[in-house]
């Protein structure tokens, strides 16, 4: 099938770097003044602090008249593919619309203006939005209670992490539950966290089905397990139809059961975690719930227990005060130590509280199954497309809300890889997807998931761009190799970044290598290929 | 209910019943029940979720949520002197400009050649940044700083290979208890004393409890009680010498006339970017920084993404690529000994826009007058009978303590008093720092004009009587 | 950049006797039969689809190829004017040659060496030359059980490419003897032959995929580490072959035999590549309350962690240690590598491979384990 060639051209402002902008003495914005009255009272209080204290040199941050930062800023939000733009279908980061009237909500001086010390009595609409949104999370997952301290999803698995460590300790059994199970294709943060927490993880590899056997959980799980903690479905888009069982063994090894809902999507009014068994959960509210993601955050996780583990949830939560209204209880008691500063990530959950209050009960379950619907549309039309197979065959069952391709065939017959598929793809003016997390068990993987927002013809283009993609692989593998064409930059030399002597994480540091990159004497340098 | 029936909404437009039936046509199955086929019956919802009932219309949708948030007071309707690690400083309309562009908004993991934008903003964010603190190195944002914290002690742990860190005994509960939860598998904790006459770090006991177990040594400048260290490089020699790593935690907007602790040799540096550009969001504005010296073994523990600069195939072309991601939990996995995912990048863009605008004639400028507001608050404050302001003689930036022992009166029933005026008074420090008796963390900033310290005096001289 | 220096050796043989259902392309005889029924040379046309999509790259390359059809031929075909090596042979070329190709080339100044051919061609060259010079391998031959071929002529040339461009860190993969006679029968019997240095390029190399060079250095450093803690005071420890037992000798910091099985105790080594009937006889002297234990790593493309490389450690062997205390290690890397993750076992007796299949823990670092599935 062959492919009409796009016509998409992406900003390239070729935009300077900000320092290179600076003229000196430009304003961009003039701090309010100073007032005579309290300076004739203070004296020159930079002059007053001690030496050490005292900045001898101003920092050499560029001066920039106000329009030029603006258009600056502006132009680089051009150069960038935000959902608000155009069709993102990046595998396990559940993108969808992030509803305009929230921003606008959220805006408001009474959310954004708040200070979290304010006092109970200042902040009641704030702690009765938490509390509306608590109580609505315990009804989509079956938990008794929520907390949106942590500023993520791994985060909130990490959330998930301690409050297992939490549990053991309080029964004095830590010492020796020191074993967290998960899965090699749950998120990587659920093999991290609970790492980070001082667990042992054990990961069980898939069996042919592409998720992990009951048989090798049993074989992981001992009189040492503290818990399990795996992303179901996961990030192949499969899901686990042994997981009550899965819970149900670790439950009766003593150990507690975490369910990372980041791949939750699909299950909104459709299955709960408290059903499926599990103690604790975490929701990301910047994906499932519609939160915007920031440009990699403002990221919130709910994070859910079962009533029995409330009382390790970090402080301070949200209750009913008596006589009416809401208080923040600080009472530490047995709670974890904080994960994150104050509350919350308070507009997140506001955002996310407005999308459940739009939607409602029918409109949650539509969610899960449009998604799951679109993902299946997409399924069958990749399996058409030259090049691609689906992994693990002997797995019959439907896909739910993402798959995880595979390019192995395509890059056997013509040497274009999906890192080139990925690249090239920005030229049909789509989000590039993700291939997948590590491990990369999968070769050549190609990960999309396309949520419940687009409409079909949106879904279309993307295939449209994949075919296309895919016929030039077969017929000039050269050029399906050197893309993008058509993107906000060329092509760059990627071991810049990978080499010691090269990177440049600030201008400062890029004025001082920048001279190197074009030596002779650069070294050889270990390549990574990622995954992501 | 049947699921083919569909559902009409804006936010799901192939739910309509002809578009959903066409669908489930072309995948070839008779109801999106067929496609939940790997769940087993028994763990799925029958019916519907017992949910409010639904507000489809925006506009019904918009009176509802504003009329819950409509209860809250904002600060800027009140005046509000209470900071303690959430400052309210002037957001330009510029920030929230760009930290409102739909493309930054709902951008995520986009790479190199799909969202250059996203990453020249984090490259300037971090070079910004590094411009301040004295540091070739920053991080894209960590959680907060106390998250920043975490990864730089620990960091240090790693690099020296020691597992004793020295913390401030001048840092908030709050602040601890995140440090404790993060360290307990890797470090040991403990404090240094506080000379009370000062506020500021006990040297002496700093070089009593530098043993060689100590990896890292962590103070904050300002310190939580507002107050300005100036023995840094004094400190810095001190940690070295006993082979440990020193890391600072700082307010970056103080560094337009303090210090950078790059400069006097500190070895990490972390801090809140909330006061650069970014609203107060009840604490949902919070977002860290973490920064360093460029060398491989710092780099090399560095948890989050890292954004660096490459030359483009073509002369005088310029990108960006995430750089070493193998030392990040995404490739380690179980092997991590730190973790990050998703942060605060938004907010990232946000204090660039911020830090560009402002320059550094604007950090000078900003610098000076929140000094100097501060000082005539503290001065005036401690006219009054019944307040005291312990270290009026040291140098602080933003925030004081007033401590009003000597009133009879607890904070508590001083901040209700102040309430009653619309005005919102400093952090009750009397349960986390009980040594201090019934005192107060004060705030003021660029926003607060004289009549507003002044109103605030005479409010507290009244509510004092 | 400055030309890259890439050497050519093509087994032009390699291959016939797959196509045509015979296992192996080693004796005069096969390779006879192979032509009777019609086979035709399988090597020389991959390599030039690889030497093709090298040369259509555009990048400097000086290539050095040995002559006639073991290289000269086809880099002349792909368009680039090589240096040849020796003088063309008449016939069917021998085992020989490749090995004298690369020994010559391995004294040049020489930076990377392009292959063609099967387990046998691999054999060859760490004959030849051992981790002397890198090399990369096209794969041709029917007998493909080494780690050291690219996945397809064009991840071959893919990796030339990407070698040129700045250079990689490199690999020790494994190379696997096949006995070739039990092979014709129906038997499969492998050891670990050597190692061949092989540019770190995890998605190029048949079966390389996650990971990344330095958690693997740390992912073994963590395994070595956590092996030795275990090693109780006392203890027969029986260590089968492989790059992840090397580096828990050096944890230990003894000398170990990269293609054998050793035995230590205490942290000394007893014996250096012991055969069956040296570690059934420590197995029966050992007077000690702690029971001995075998620790062995995954060996080959299939990952046999019993079986191939390490047969010494018999069923005879593995009844008398007690299967309760067998340790296999592995990285995430080569966990990953292998088709389905799955590890295999060969010991001999059905019974015992039966016992050993289902679902086994894998040390994979220091505070790490994986589960994965053990077939037979």
């Amino acid at each position: 099938m062959s492919g009409k060639q796009s016509d998409f051209q992406a900003a390239r402002w070729n935009e300077a770097l900000i320092m290179e902008l600076s003229e000196t003495g430009a304003r961009g914005i003039v701090p309010p003044a100073m007032d005579a009255d309290i300076a004739a009272a203070v004296g020159d209080v930079v002059a007053a602090l001690p030496a050490g204290a005292r900045r001898e040199k101003l920092p050499q941050l560029p001066e920039v008249p106000q329009h030029r930062v603006l258009r600056h800023f502006m132009r680089l939000s051009q150069m960038c593919m935000g959902f608000d733009v155009t069709t993102d279908m990046m595998g396990t980061c559940t993108m969808k619309y992030s509803p305009k009237v929230h921003e606008h909500i959220a805006r408001s001086a009474k959310l954004a203006d708040v200070h979290p010390l304010q006092g109970e009595q200042n902040m009641q609409g704030l702690l009765e939005l938490m509390y509306r949104f608590n109580k609505i999370m315990c009804q989509i997952s079956g938990m008794d209670e929520f907390t949106f301290q942590p500023a993520s999803g791994a985060q909130g698995i990490y959330t998930n992490a301690c409050l297992i460590r939490a549990y053991h300790e309080s029964r004095g059994e830590l010492a020796q539950r020191n074993e967290i199970i998960t899965t090699s294709f749950s998120h990587p943060a659920d093999a991290a966290t609970p790492s980070v927490a001082g667990f042992k993880v054990i990961t069980l590899m898939p069996g042919e089905m592409g998720y992990a056997d009951v048989d090798a959980l049993k074989a992981a799980i001992s009189d040492r397990t503290a818990g399990l903690m795996l992303t179901n479905p996961e990030d192949t888009g499969q899901y686990n139809p042994h997981i009550r069982e899965f819970v149900d063994l670790v439950h009766e090894a003593g150990g507690l059961c975490a369910y990372d809902q980041a791949n939750g999507n699909p299950l909104l009014g459709k299955v709960r975690a408290g059903d499926t068994g599990f103690d604790m959960c975490q929701f990301n509210l910047h994906k499932t719930f519609s939160a915007p993601h920031g440009s990699l955050g403002m990221g919130c996780a709910a994070v859910g227990v079962k009533d029995f583990l409330r009382k390790f949830l970090p402080r301070p939560l949200v209750a009913e005060a008596d006589g009416g209204g809401y208080r923040l209880d600080y009472e530490q008691g047995e709670g974890i130590d904080k994960i994150r500063a104050f509350i919350g990530n308070i507009p997140a959950v506001l955002k996310a509280y407005s999308w459940v209050m739009s939607l409602g009960a029918e409109g949650l379950r539509a969610v899960a199954e449009t998604a799951v619907l679109n993902n299946n549309y997409m399924l069958k039309s990749m399996r058409e497309v030259r090049g691609v197979t689906i992994p693990w065959p002997a797995n019959n069952y439907p896909k739910l809300e993402q798959v995880r391709y595979s390019f192995e065939q395509m890059f056997k017959e013509t040497g274009v890889t999906s890192h080139d598929v990925i690249d090239r793809m920005v030229d049909y003016g789509v989000q590039h997807c993700m291939p997948s997390h590590m491990p990369m068990l999968v070769p050549e993987p190609f990960t999309m998931e396309p949520g419940e927002s687009l409409t079909v013809a949106e879904m279309d283009q993307m295939l449209a761009a994949l075919k296309a993609i895919s016929h030039e692989a077969y017929s000039d593998p050269e050029k399906a190799q050197g893309g993008p064409y058509n993107a906000s930059t060329t092509r760059i030399d990627s071991d810049v970044p990978e080499d010691p002597d090269c990177w440049a994480f600030t201008y400062r540091a890029y004025q001082r290598k920048k001279g190197h990159w074009t030596s002779e004497s650069r070294r050889k340098i270990e390549r990574h290929s990622g995954g992501y | 209910m049947s699921n083919n029936k569909g559902f009409s909404h804006p936010y799901v437009p192939n739910a309509e019943p002809g578009i959903r039936q066409r669908l489930l046509k072309t995948v070839g199955v008779a109801s999106t029940d067929d496609l939940y086929a790997s769940v087993p019956d028994a763990l799925q919802v029958k019916g519907l979720l017992d949910l409010p009932d639904p507000l489809p219309s925006e506009h019904d949708l918009r009176s509802h949520v504003e009329g819950i948030i409509g209860q809250n007071v904002s600060c800027r309707d009140h005046l509000n002197f209470c900071g303690a690690g959430c400052w309210q400083h002037y957001v330009p309309a510029l920030c929230d400009e760009i930290t409102g562009r739909g493309e930054f908004l709902t951008a995520y993991g986009g790479g190199t050649y799909s969202d250059h934008g996203k990453n020249q903003a984090m490259f300037e964010f971090q070079s910004l940044i590094g411009e301040l603190v004295g540091m070739e190195v920053v991080g894209s944002p960590a959680y907060d700083m106390g998250a920043a914290v975490n990864s730089a002690v620990t960091m240090a742990c790693r690099i020296t290979g020691r597992r004793g860190v020295l913390l401030s005994g001048g840092i908030s509960g709050d602040r601890l208890s995140q440090i404790r939860g993060f360290t307990k598998p890797v470090a040991d904790l403990s404090s240094i004393g506080i000379d009370p006459a000062t506020g500021l770090i006990n040297l002496d006991d700093l070089k009593a409890k530098l043993t060689p177990e100590i990896g890292a040594v962590y103070f904050e400048n300002p310190s939580y009680l507002g107050l300005i260290e100036s023995r840094g490089a004094e400190i810095a020699e001190i940690v070295h010498a006993a082979g440990a790593l020193l890391v600072v935690g700082v307010d970056p907007l103080s560094l337009g006339v303090l210090a950078a602790p790059g400069d006097y040799g500190a070895d990490i540096v972390c801090g809140d970017i909330q006061p650069l550009g970014i609203h107060m969001y009840a604490g949902g504005g919070c977002a860290g920084f973490l920064a360093s010296r460029d060398e491989e073994r710092f780099v090399s523990e560095f948890p989050m993404i890292l954004m660096s600069i490459a030359p483009g195939v073509e002369e005088g072309d310029i990108g960006f690529a995430w750089s070493t991601m193998q030392r990040t939990s995404y490739d380690k996995r179980h092997d991590s000994e730190d973790y990050a995912g998703t942060t605060q990048w938004l907010w990232g863009i946000g204090a660039a826009v911020y830090l560009s605008l402002m320059g550094p004639q604007g950090m000078d400028e900003i610098g000076r007058g929140i000094l100097q507001r501060a000082r005539y608050a503290a001065m005036q404050i401690a006219k009054l009978k019944g307040a005291k302001v312990p270290h009026l003689d040291g140098a602080f930036f933003k925030e004081f303590v007033v401590d009003f022992s000597a009133s009879g009166k607890s904070v508590a029933e001083i901040n209700a008093g102040l309430r009653a005026h619309d005005i919102f008074g400093g952090k009750d420090l009397s349960g986390e720092f009980p040594m201090l008796g019934q005192s107060a963390l004060f705030c003021v900033t660029e926003i607060h004009a004289k009549k507003d310290i002044d109103k605030l005096v005479d409010t507290l001289a009244e509510v004092l009587s | 950049m400055a030309p890259l220096r890439l050497g050519l050796i093509i087994n032009p043989i390699a291959g016939m006797g797959g196509a045509v259902g015979l296992k192996g392309s080693d004796t005069a005889e096969i390779i006879a039969r192979a032509r009777e029924l019609g086979a035709e040379p399988q090597s020389p046309r991959r390599a030039g689809e690889a030497l093709a999509a090298i040369y259509a790259a555009g990048l400097p390359l000086n290539v050095i190829a040995a002559a006639g059809d073991m290289g000269e031929h086809e880099a002349r075909e792909a368009g680039f004017s090589p240096q040849v090596l020796g003088t063309e042979l008449e016939g069917d070329t021998v085992a020989e040659d490749s090995v004298r190709a690369a020994q010559a080339m391995a004294e040049m100044p020489i930076d990377l060496i392009l292959f063609a051919g099967g387990d046998g061609t691999a054999r060859d060259l760490v004959r030849a030359i051992g981790g002397k010079v890198p090399v990369v391998g096209i794969p041709a031959g029917v007998k493909m059980h080494s780690a050291v071929y690219a996945t397809s002529p064009h991840a071959a040339a893919r990796m030339v490419l990407r070698y040129m461009r700045g250079g990689v860190a490199q690999r020790e993969l494994e190379v696997m003897d096949i006995d070739e006679a039990a092979f014709r029968g129906g038997a499969v019997s492998a050891k670990l032959y050597g190692y061949l240095n092989v540019p770190y390029l995890p998605d190029l190399v048949q079966g390389t995929k996650a990971g990344g060079v330095s958690s693997d250095r740390v992912s073994l450093a963590g395994i070595a580490a956590r092996i030795v803690a275990a090693m109780q005071p006392g203890q027969l420890n029986i260590l089968g072959p492989g790059t992840t037992m090397r580096a828990v000798a050096n944890e230990l910091g003894i000398d170990k035999t990269l293609l054998g099985v050793d035995l230590v105790r205490d942290g000394v080594r007893l014996a250096g590549d012991a055969g069956e009937k040296i570690i059934l006889k420590h197995l029966n002297v050992a007077e000690t309350d702690s029971a001995a234990a075998i620790v062995v790593t995954p060996i080959g493309g299939q990952g046999h962690f019993f079986g191939r490389g390490n047969q010494q450690i018999s069923a005879h062997v593995i009844n008398q240690v007690g299967i309760e205390n067998i340790t296999v290690a592995a990285t995430m890397e080569k966990i990953a590598s292998l088709r389905d993750s799955l590890l295999h076992v060969d010991t001999g007796s059905q019974v015992l491979n039966r016992e050993l299949a289902g679902w086994r823990k894998v040390i994979t670092g220091f505070q790490t384990e994986s589960v994965c599935r053990v077939a037979i």
